[in-house]
């Protein structure tokens, strides 16, 4: 275990409100071309509105949504067990201190605690490797786009094909519930609860970074076009900017299976990461792993 | 400009695509709110006066109470409209909702309930939250916060709050069908 140079919890209240009130350069980079192509009126308007925002939020600090969505940590390198302690203090404390809306509530009495945590919460993924450094990962997920997600259980037969079918069908019925122009993560491939957990972790990947399997770089660029050639536009209003960018994760699969999930991030797809060494805390707002 | 409380007659007048901004006191509701409404509505308790014949903004917004006890936002955006479909229609009858304010458009229920009380569904754009809130000029008041923050009953004060678009009229027609019915599917 490394010796950290600031406490963890400090280090993940810096993250949330990172994440929160700055949308990552690649996706403001994305919006903007995006705005210089759109010929439709309202969809221009509404690109306008969202880089107006996106301005204003990181001007004042605050964050650029009212939905702060839940967080969803991924710790990857060297740590102990004792981290989830301190990101669970961090939450509640970045929920009182952004501040963030409280979001989290008992699935069936819709009793809210108010501090964001609650059982099960706050949501970690652990990643240990043999590094000499912690990243802190957090990618604070909107309830809109949450439930647009999706996962067909395809047959090998469907093909490539079925796979692209699956994934416009699913963005293009989603409308404009998940505000769009939105980042598509997809998972391809694994079993049905790591296919789901990849289309997530795919929205970590910066737009800007080229996806270094051929064949996913491919489909990517199919679907990207598919979907903005598709009409549905900026919040679902019309228009050419239906997606900000397409962003593939797969894994090996059972000979049976096609698995493939869909995980839409709203054009305000945040995330932000930290990564301790001794020498002390990196931040960014685009990671690979 | 429109200036709430919205008339039947210049409710009737707007037409899908058109950009307004609106003026005036609008409420906050979500899920729970129009469950609770509603809910009261069939016990024959009270439910608060100034719901009927209101703009009806759908959002959960961050707000903050000072020592003195006022609230004021943070950000306040649209949320999406379709989780309350199944229960618009009948807020819409019962309240006499002369606007909804949200993102991604409604059921064809709605959009007959609107049709017949004169109501329309106003587009904001999503996750424009701080902008949006700079055009709440004013919080003055709450209710039902023991639903929590995001589902309580807000009243704010609007002042140029917008743009949004007339995405569904009260001649039944809805941008989101028109959109929809143009896609280019695989």
């Amino acid at each position: 275990m490394i010796k950290l140079p600031e406490p963890v919890e400090d280090v993940v209240v810096n993250l949330l409100r990172l994440a929160n009130t700055k949308l990552p350069e690649d996706i403001g980079w994305a919006m903007e071309a995006a705005s210089g192509w759109e010929t439709n009126e309202i969809a221009y308007t509404q690109l306008g509105a969202i880089m107006d925002n996106v301005k204003k939020a990181e001007h004042i600090g605050l964050p650029m949504c009212q939905d702060t969505g839940i967080p969803v940590f991924y710790v990857r390198g060297s740590f102990d067990s004792s981290i989830g302690k301190d990101i669970a203090k961090a939450v509640e404390r970045a929920t009182k201190e952004i501040p963030l809306r409280p979001n989290t509530v008992d699935p069936i009495t819709r009793v809210n605690c108010g501090s964001n945590l609650g059982p099960g919460m706050p949501i970690i993924h652990y990643i240990p490797t043999d590094d000499d450094f912690t990243e802190i990962t957090v990618l604070p997920k909107g309830a809109g786009s949450e439930n647009m997600t999706r996962l067909y259980m395809l047959n090998p037969a469907d093909g490539i094909e079925g796979v692209k079918k699956a994934v416009i069908n699913s963005v293009l019925d989603a409308g404009g519930r998940p505000c769009p122009p939105s980042i598509v993560g997809i998972g391809i491939g694994g079993t049905s609860d790591v296919c789901i957990s990849m289309a997530k972790e795919a929205l970590l990947v910066p737009l800007d970074e080229e996806n270094p399997d051929p064949v996913l770089r491919q489909l990517e660029e199919d679907i990207f076009i598919a979907l903005n050639s598709s009409g549905l536009g900026p919040m679902g209003l019309g228009g050419s900017t239906t997606s900000l960018g397409v962003r593939i994760k797969k894994c090996a699969c059972h000979t049976a299976s096609l698995p493939v999930a869909v995980n839409i991030g709203c054009w305000a797809t945040r995330r932000a990461s930290a990564r301790i060494t001794s020498e002390g805390v990196e931040y960014a707002q685009g990671v690979k792993f | 400009m429109l200036t709430t409380p919205l008339k039947e007659d210049e409710v009737r007048s707007l037409k899908i695509g058109e950009t307004v901004y609106i003026s005036g006191p609008v409420i906050t509701g979500r899920d729970e709110m129009h469950m609770r409404a509603l809910e009261y509505i069939r016990d024959g308790k009270d439910v608060p006066e100034d719901i009927k014949g209101t703009v009806l903004f759908h959002c959960g917004p961050i707000m903050v109470q000072s020592e003195d006890g006022a609230w004021k936002v943070i950000a306040a955006g649209p949320t999406t409209s379709a989780r309350m479909n199944k229960l618009e229609p009948e807020f819409v009858r019962k309240f006499g909702i002369r606007a909804i304010i949200g993102k991604g458009g409604m059921s064809k229920d709605t959009l007959e309930a609107m049709k017949e009380v004169g109501c329309v569904y106003l587009a904001a754009t999503g996750g424009a939250a701080i902008s949006l809130a700079e055009s709440l000029s004013k919080c003055t008041g709450q209710d039902w916060l023991d639903l929590g923050m995001a589902e309580a009953l807000w009243r704010f004060d609007t002042s140029r709050f917008g743009p949004l678009v007339v995405a569904m009229d009260a001649d039944g027609n809805s941008l989101y069908d028109k959109v929809n019915s143009e896609l280019v599917r695989p």
